[in-house]
């Protein structure tokens, strides 16, 4: 890593007040990302800013409704949650497949989010549940938040708070997970709220997760796995790398997102 | 430079470090910790894991600021009077290594894995759990049975704990003093000297 100076404030206004004192800086989250980023030299920053203490940003709320998860709740906390298992299973279940289990133990929902690799999980989540970023700036809508491969509508100093997820009828998370990486080759998030129905893509695309609009459409006309029958994902925007060509991974969609429809009837039949 | 306070195998300590000390380095080098490994070194093999305030954790992917105030364990501190912690004398009896760079890694998350699932995990679900610690050499056959063994007898020591109502309560392996192993290349000169000086009296008597 390149030298960097570390500081932490005990809050977010703090944090903030800190965060304008410099002129540049990044917040740590877990540091799951961040951290592996900063030694290989593909991150760099000369001010690290701990958001450890930052109390407020940790737990999860669930009503009828929606599921709010701090941005510094961790996955393994997200994933055990009796809440939202009972809410949001999908997403509980989504939790419990990221990295390992001490990656679970450091790496939370928020820094996930805010670094939106491109193979990340809960970029999916966030899209296909209609999910609103919560930042020091405002409400940012999922759809607006994720723009490019590390890119988001964060402006510089603004910090992700948390996210708060729609409950739907049914959800479910099908992943095809890199052998190693535990990261998502190709990961489909499907999502149920009355007929209509949202699919989100992660892993695949040159440029980050994205809503499949295609299958959303058909899947919206009838939930079921025939709607999907001669639905073709255009190979040309997706990634290929030594790990799958991108008309693998092309395919991939297709088949995770079979699954995923599979998945989403067996824990609610189509209404 | 930064002060860091962290309770190591109980012992509490204080030193400078560097914005950018990973905990895997602060153990090693600072403290003179060598049995946590550093493998990948990029948050992959799990041959560093400790227990961060009661999580098992990859200490090269952590700051040792970030940790400030907490508590770790390290394979140092999981032995007690002398006496193999449970899950390490199962990695003994079931000849869970083979070279043995990995094994202080998986010793430390397999302790977490049995607290977590006790000793009635089936091996799907313990490889699964295994899933951030690789080993090279051993194809995980034995380390599998070595957790199974280790989660059963954790469970038996537990009871024979809560049976004999042990005083020193020993059941939360964070609270030990553990080991005093020399912690700097100063303290090592000064135990050395004073073996040094104790062989020279033993002679003269």
């Amino acid at each position: 890593m390149y030298p960097f100076d570390y500081h932490r404030a005990g809050n977010v206004a703090d944090t903030l007040t800190l965060r304008a004192s410099l002129a540049d800086a990044r917040f740590l989250a877990g540091g799951m990302s961040l951290l592996p980023m900063m030694k290989l030299r593909f991150a760099s920053t000369p001010n690290i800013i701990d958001l450890r203490d930052c109390e407020e940003l940790r737990g999860i709320e669930a009503s009828y409704e929606v599921v709010r998860i701090g941005a510094m709740t961790r996955h393994v906390d997200v994933a055990a949650s009796a809440d939202v298992q009972a809410a949001i299973p999908a997403l509980a279940k989504l939790a419990a497949g990221i990295g390992d289990p001490m990656v679970r133990a450091r790496g939370t929902m928020g820094g996930s989010i805010a670094n939106f690799d491109p193979a990340a999980c809960y970029p999916a989540a966030c899209l296909a549940l209609g999910a609103t970023i919560q930042t020091t700036g405002g409400d940012i809508e999922a759809d607006e938040f994720f723009i490019g491969v590390f890119e988001t509508a964060l402006k510089d100093g603004e910090l992700v708070t948390g996210a708060e997820f729609p409950i739907p009828d049914a959800a479910a998370y099908a992943k095809f997970r890199h052998p190693a990486s535990r990261f998502a080759l190709v990961g489909v998030f499907v999502a149920r709220f009355g007929e209509l129905v949202r699919v989100a893509v992660t892993g695949a695309s040159r440029s980050g997760a994205f809503r499949w609009a295609a299958a959303e459409d058909a899947l919206t006309e009838s939930f079921s796995i025939r709607s999907l029958e001669g639905l073709k994902m255009d190979h040309s925007e997706m990634n290929g790398d030594i790990h799958g060509d991108n008309e693998y991974r092309a395919h991939l969609v297709e088949v995770m997102t079979r699954r995923a429809v599979l998945e989403t009837l067996e824990s609610a039949p189509a209404a | 430079m930064p002060t860091l306070t962290l309770a190591v195998n109980g012992n509490i300590v204080t030193r400078e470090v560097t914005s950018s000390t990973l905990l895997v380095q602060f153990l090693r080098d600072q403290l003179g910790l060598t049995g946590t490994h550093v493998g990948c070194d990029s948050t992959q093999c799990g041959a560093c894991t400790v227990h961060l305030n009661g999580d098992a954790i990859k200490s090269c992917t952590a700051l040792a600021l970030s940790c400030d105030g907490g508590k770790v364990t390290t394979i140092e501190g999981l032995a007690q009077n002398g006496k193999l912690h449970p899950m390490q004398e199962a990695f003994r009896a079931n000849h869970g290594l083979q070279c043995g760079y990995c094994t202080p890694g998986f010793v430390m998350a397999a302790v977490k894995i049995a607290e977590r699932l006790g000793p009635n995990a089936d091996e799907e679900t313990l490889r699964e759990e295994m899933d951030g610690n690789l080993c090279r050499c051993t194809g995980y056959q034995n380390i599998v049975k070595s957790i199974r063994a280790g989660a059963k007898a954790m469970l038996e020591n537990e009871a024979r704990d809560e049976i004999s109502s042990s005083p020193q309560g020993l059941t939360d392996p964070d609270a030990r003093v553990c080991n005093d192993a020399p912690q700097t290349q100063e303290q090592s000169a000064e135990r050395k000297a004073q073996v040094d000086v104790f062989i020279e009296n033993s002679r003269g008597s």
